[in-house]
This record gives C-alpha cells, sequence and structure tokens, in this order.
C-alpha cells in the first residue's frame, strides 16, 4: 500500500494554492481547526471557504485575511450566538456570501460528489433566499408536472476532513456524527485527511461498515492529533465549550482577535505545540470517559 | 420560587408535544421542553437532531446542536443528506421547533437579515434546518420571548414559511407540512385562526390581554374563548431545575 502520509505543512502547501475552494468538513464534530490555523500560517489569500457552519474556523481564517468569499448555510456560533467576524465583513460589504438553507447546502454536495448536473429539492414556500440566490433555479419535473427547486453541484478544489483513524492509504473511519464529510470527499478535486490515529490496514479490514472514505479518493494523510480543538473527536476529547463561549467575547474587538492569532496560530509550528500550549488543566477538562460499542460478527467465509 | 419566564415558555411547549411522536429538536429551550415531556408524559418520544441523530437520549445539557452526549447512547446516526431527505422532506417528522429574530402576523420567520439582503442592517444566522423543517414537518412550533420587535406585523425577510399572507397560499404550495401551530411566549399562547392569522387563544395566569397587546406589533385578535394556562407542576419545574439545568444556561 503507498503510504501518503507527510506532514500537514507539507499538505497544504502541495494541495492548498490562492483562490482556491476550500470545503474544511464536519457538522459540530471533527472540524479541523488544526488545517486551518495552517492554512492562516501560510498566508493563503482569496479563498473561497465553503462550509454548511462556518463555524469558529472561518471566523478565524476570516479575521486573517485568507478568505474572499463564504458559502453557507448557518453562519452561527452554535449555542452562543454570531460569527461576529463574518457577520461584520458582510455587513461592511467587504465579504462576498452565498447562502442556501442546510438541506440546499448538502444537496449542492451530494450532487457534486454523484456527478450529477443538479438536484432537485420539494419546494419550501419561503421563497425569499430562492429569489435573491441565482443559484438556487426551478424545474418543472417531467413526471408529475409540478416545480421543484434545484441547486448545482458544489466541487470544491480541496477538502480537508478530519477523521477518527485511518490507515496510510487514507481510508478512513468516522463514528459519531457523520455530517457531510463522504460527500465532501466525493465531491472535491483534491482530499486532505488529518487523523486522531494512524491504524493498519488490518484495522480498518476488521470493521469495513465504519469506512466512509476509501483511500483512494485521498491526496494526503496527516496524523494530527487534536486537530479539531476546540471542537471534538467522538471518542477522543470534549468539544470545548467554554472556547466557544470565550470566542464570542474575544471576537467582539478586532485587536482581540489579531492578538488570539498572534498568540495560537502565527505563535506556534504546528497542532502538537498549540495542545502543549493548552496546557494540563484543558487537557484533563476535555478527556471523555470510555463507552465502547460492542463488538459485530462479519464471519469468517 | 415561582417560574422563570424560560421555565413557563418551556413548561408548556412541552405539554404540546404527544407520546410516540417523532420530533425535530433544536437546541436551547426545545431541548429542554422535549427531554422534560419525555421524563413526564410522553416518554416514548423520538428525539431527531438535525446534525444527523435519531433516538438521542442526552446524559447532559448539549451547548451545540453537535454536541457528543447526543450521539453516545442513541439509536442510530446518520448523514445530513439523509436527515432533510428520508426522515424531513419524505415527511417522517411530527413536530419541529422553530426561533427566529422575527416572527410576523401570519407566524413567517426571519432568521436571516434586519433590512435589506444585500445591504444589511444587521445580518443574522440565515436558516439552517428551519427553511425545510417549517414546511415539512407536520406541525411546528415556536417559543420566544414577547417583545413588540420580535412580533412585526410583516418579518423582513421570510427565512421559514408560516402561512404566507394566509392560509390558501401556504396551501396552494402542496406542502407536506401544516405550518406553525402555536406559538409559546412568556406572556401567553397565540394560534393561528382559520385564515392562518396568529391569534391570542390563552394567558399565563396573572397575565393581562393589554400586556399582550403592547407587546404585539400588529393588532392583535383575541380568541373568543380565550384560556389561562395551568400554572407549571411541582414536579415539571423540579425536572428541569435539578436535572435538566441544573446550572441554570437557558432557564434562568
Amino acid at each position: 500500500m503507498a503510504s501518503k502520509l507527510c506532514a500537514l505543512a507539507d499538505a497544504i502547501s502541495r494541495n492548498v494554492a490562492d483562490g482556491d475552494l476550500i470545503y474544511a468538513a464536519g457538522f459540530t464534530h471533527l472540524i479541523p481547526f488544526a488545517a486551518g490555523h495552517e492554512i492562516i500560517r501560510q498566508r493563503r489569500k482569496n479563498l473561497v471557504l465553503a462550509r454548511a457552519t462556518p463555524d469558529l474556523l472561518y471566523d478565524q481564517m476570516t479575521a486573517a485575511g485568507c478568505a474572499r468569499k463564504i458559502i453557507f448555510s448557518y453562519m452561527g456560533n452554535p449555542g452562543v450566538g454570531s460569527l461576529r467576524i463574518i457577520r461584520q465583513e458582510i455587513e461592511s460589504g467587504r465579504l462576498e456570501w452565498e447562502e442556501y438553507s442546510h438541506f440546499g447546502m448538502i444537496s449542492r454536495l451530494q450532487a457534486g460528489a454523484s456527478g450529477l448536473p443538479f438536484l432537485p429539492m420539494n419546494p419550501t414556500a419561503a421563497t425569499d433566499l430562492e429569489n435573491r440566490n441565482p443559484q438556487y433555479r426551478r424545474v418543472v419535473d417531467p413526471y408529475s408536472g409540478k416545480e421543484v427547486v434545484v441547486v448545482p453541484p458544489l466541487n470544491p478544489d480541496v477538502a480537508i476532513i478530519h477523521v477518527q483513524r485511518c490507515d496510510v492509504e487514507g481510508n478512513a473511519q468516522i463514528w459519531g456524527i457523520i455530517g457531510e464529510q463522504k460527500e465532501a470527499a466525493f465531491a472535491a478535486r483534491r482530499v486532505i485527511l488529518t487523523a486522531e490515529e494512524i491504524v493498519s490496514e488490518e484495522v480498518i479490514r476488521s470493521d469495513p461498515n465504519r469506512t466512509l472514505i476509501p483511500g483512494f479518493l485521498v491526496d494526503a494523510v496527516c496524523h494530527t492529533p487534536y486537530c479539531a480543538h476546540p471542537s471534538y473527536t467522538q471518542g477522543y476529547y470534549d468539544r470545548d465549550n467554554s472556547f466557544y463561549i470565550a470566542w464570542d467575547k474575544l471576537s467582539e474587538r478586532r485587536e482581540e482577535v489579531h492578538k488570539y492569532l498572534e498568540e495560537w496560530v502565527y505563535g506556534v509550528p504546528d497542532r502538537a505545540a498549540y495542545w502543549e500550549k493548552l496546557g494540563p488543566e484543558t487537557h484533563q477538562r476535555l478527556k471523555v470517559a470510555s463507552r465502547l460499542s460492542l463488538p459485530v460478527n462479519y464471519g469468517e467465509y | 420560587m415561582p417560574p422563570t419566564a424560560a421555565e413557563l415558555m418551556t413548561v408548556n411547549a412541552a405539554r404540546l408535544l404527544r407520546d410516540g411522536e417523532t420530533v425535530f429538536v433544536g437546541v436551547g429551550l426545545p431541548n429542554l421542553a422535549c427531554n422534560l415531556a419525555r421524563r413526564t408524559h410522553a416518554p416514548n418520544l423520538l428525539m431527531i437532531y438535525e446534525a444527523g441523530v435519531v433516538g438521542a437520549r442526552p446524559s447532559r445539557l448539549p451547548l451545540s446542536i453537535g454536541d457528543p452526549t447526543l450521539v453516545s447512547g442513541s439509536t442510530l446516526v446518520c448523514s445530513m443528506y439523509d436527515i432533510f431527505t428520508l426522515y424531513l422532506q419524505r415527511g417522517k417528522v411530527d413536530v419541529g421547533f422553530l426561533g427566529g429574530a422575527q416572527i410576523d402576523r401570519f407566524g413567517n420567520i426571519n432568521a436571516t437579515v434586519i433590512g435589506d439582503y444585500h445591504h444589511p442592517v444587521v445580518r443574522l444566522p440565515g436558516s439552517g434546518g428551519s427553511m425545510e423543517m417549517a414546511a415539512w414537518a407536520k406541525r411546528c412550533y415556536i417559543i420566544t420571548p414577547h417583545q413588540v420587535r420580535r412580533f412585526p406585523e410583516k418579518v423582513d425577510f421570510v427565512t421559514s414559511a408560516g402561512f404566507l399572507q394566509g392560509r390558501r397560499q401556504r396551501e396552494e404550495v402542496g406542502l407536506c407540512g401544516g405550518g406553525p401551530q402555536a406559538v409559546v411566549t412568556d406572556l401567553g399562547i397565540l394560534e393561528p385562526d382559520e385564515r392562518g392569522e396568529l391569534i391570542l387563544t390563552a394567558l399565563h395566569p396573572g397575565v393581562s390581554v393589554e400586556q399582550v397587546r403592547a407587546n404585539t406589533g400588529w393588532n392583535l385578535k383575541i380568541a373568543e374563548n380565550l384560556g389561562v394556562t395551568q400554572p407549571p407542576e411541582d414536579e415539571e419545574l423540579r425536572i428541569l431545575r435539578l436535572e435538566l439545568d441544573p446550572q441554570g444556561i437557558y432557564l434562568k
């Protein structure tokens, strides 16, 4: 098996170019913060940042000047409030945006992942967004004669996906909330995987139903423990809710945001140093107790 | 201790749920209302979260809609595309909870923008899952504090559809969902009349009609048989305060 293992910095420098459309996947879960921070450190510009929920990661990347445009379906700090940076940039007219409902956004990815020219959705009667985003169109269902709403495929230049474990070829297993990772991987032209653990091919083959992403899609495999903090990795560490709450306060003032980026992004070489810098109290606070699934019997044939 | 405004809304919302239903749960008060219902009159309530979790049994209060506690011990986890197609668009969800910055006379909700869309005065988070939930859940409920700025005659932007300009207009689109069935506020309950217009159908104990009208942005009609809600029972408050939100994150 050909190893695609490389340092995250190398994966970003080889696969992410200025102006690319990036999809850093994960619905609340497994958000690849370490990869976003590496993009900031490498000072990529004019990126189109797509995510159903931009989350703090795209708020930070926007504050760092990486973004030209944002594509989203819920621009909030989940459970806390607004994403202040993205919101200010949109309100001041400095940031382009393209907006969907979650279903519209995910349908775009699904179309992109399936090689389809568009995907239909039933109308919702709420037409204001449809009327303001020309990517939403209507076509007549040739069977019933009724209209359906359609969206075009989304094919990111790069998908960045964090997983619990994968082998060196990139066969990747995810459990917990599986949001849109599989769709993003199939839709994208290039795929960067970050993983909590690199495991042997035998571990992957012991539980094939848990594999969401086949290795042949993957361009780079980066062993990046704690990649998702302040998001989380199911079974590995908890979501740092207090950081999400603290960001709401911190991001009220742009100079505080720049101080944060200096200290926690530009000021650390990689994720290992970032995690070390968080310190033992945070490590302890985010620890999770085990709750194992029972093994299943695939049978020997 | 008398109930807080948030406790009053949560208890009244919980009572709208029926045992055995499937409910699309949001974070905050809807999450508390669903968990309260499950621990009182609706033990077989099936909770679905838009993150792709079915049959969740959260053992702690989730801050976000994608908290890991929703997954551990749930019956099924699926992709977002599956949740929005197989569950919601297919019509398998009985109840959805909606929220937003503005709710208008016909139950339309704005969670997108104050002012012009392309030149926003205040940019709000946007639809998330609410556009489709409002369309396809069989019944929708809204929990919100009763303030005049939250209840304009007409919303700036329809993020999710109530009855549009009237019930017939919604019916013409042929949605599988029945639209908003009640708005639970800290003053009382509004429900749509035969035209789809929200009217005051119940007051919480001690609240006056004048108070509600003063906090509503249109000439609010009053139901002929205006009721008074049952005050929260000690057991409901005990579950909320001691079991579901012991730190008072949402209920203070």
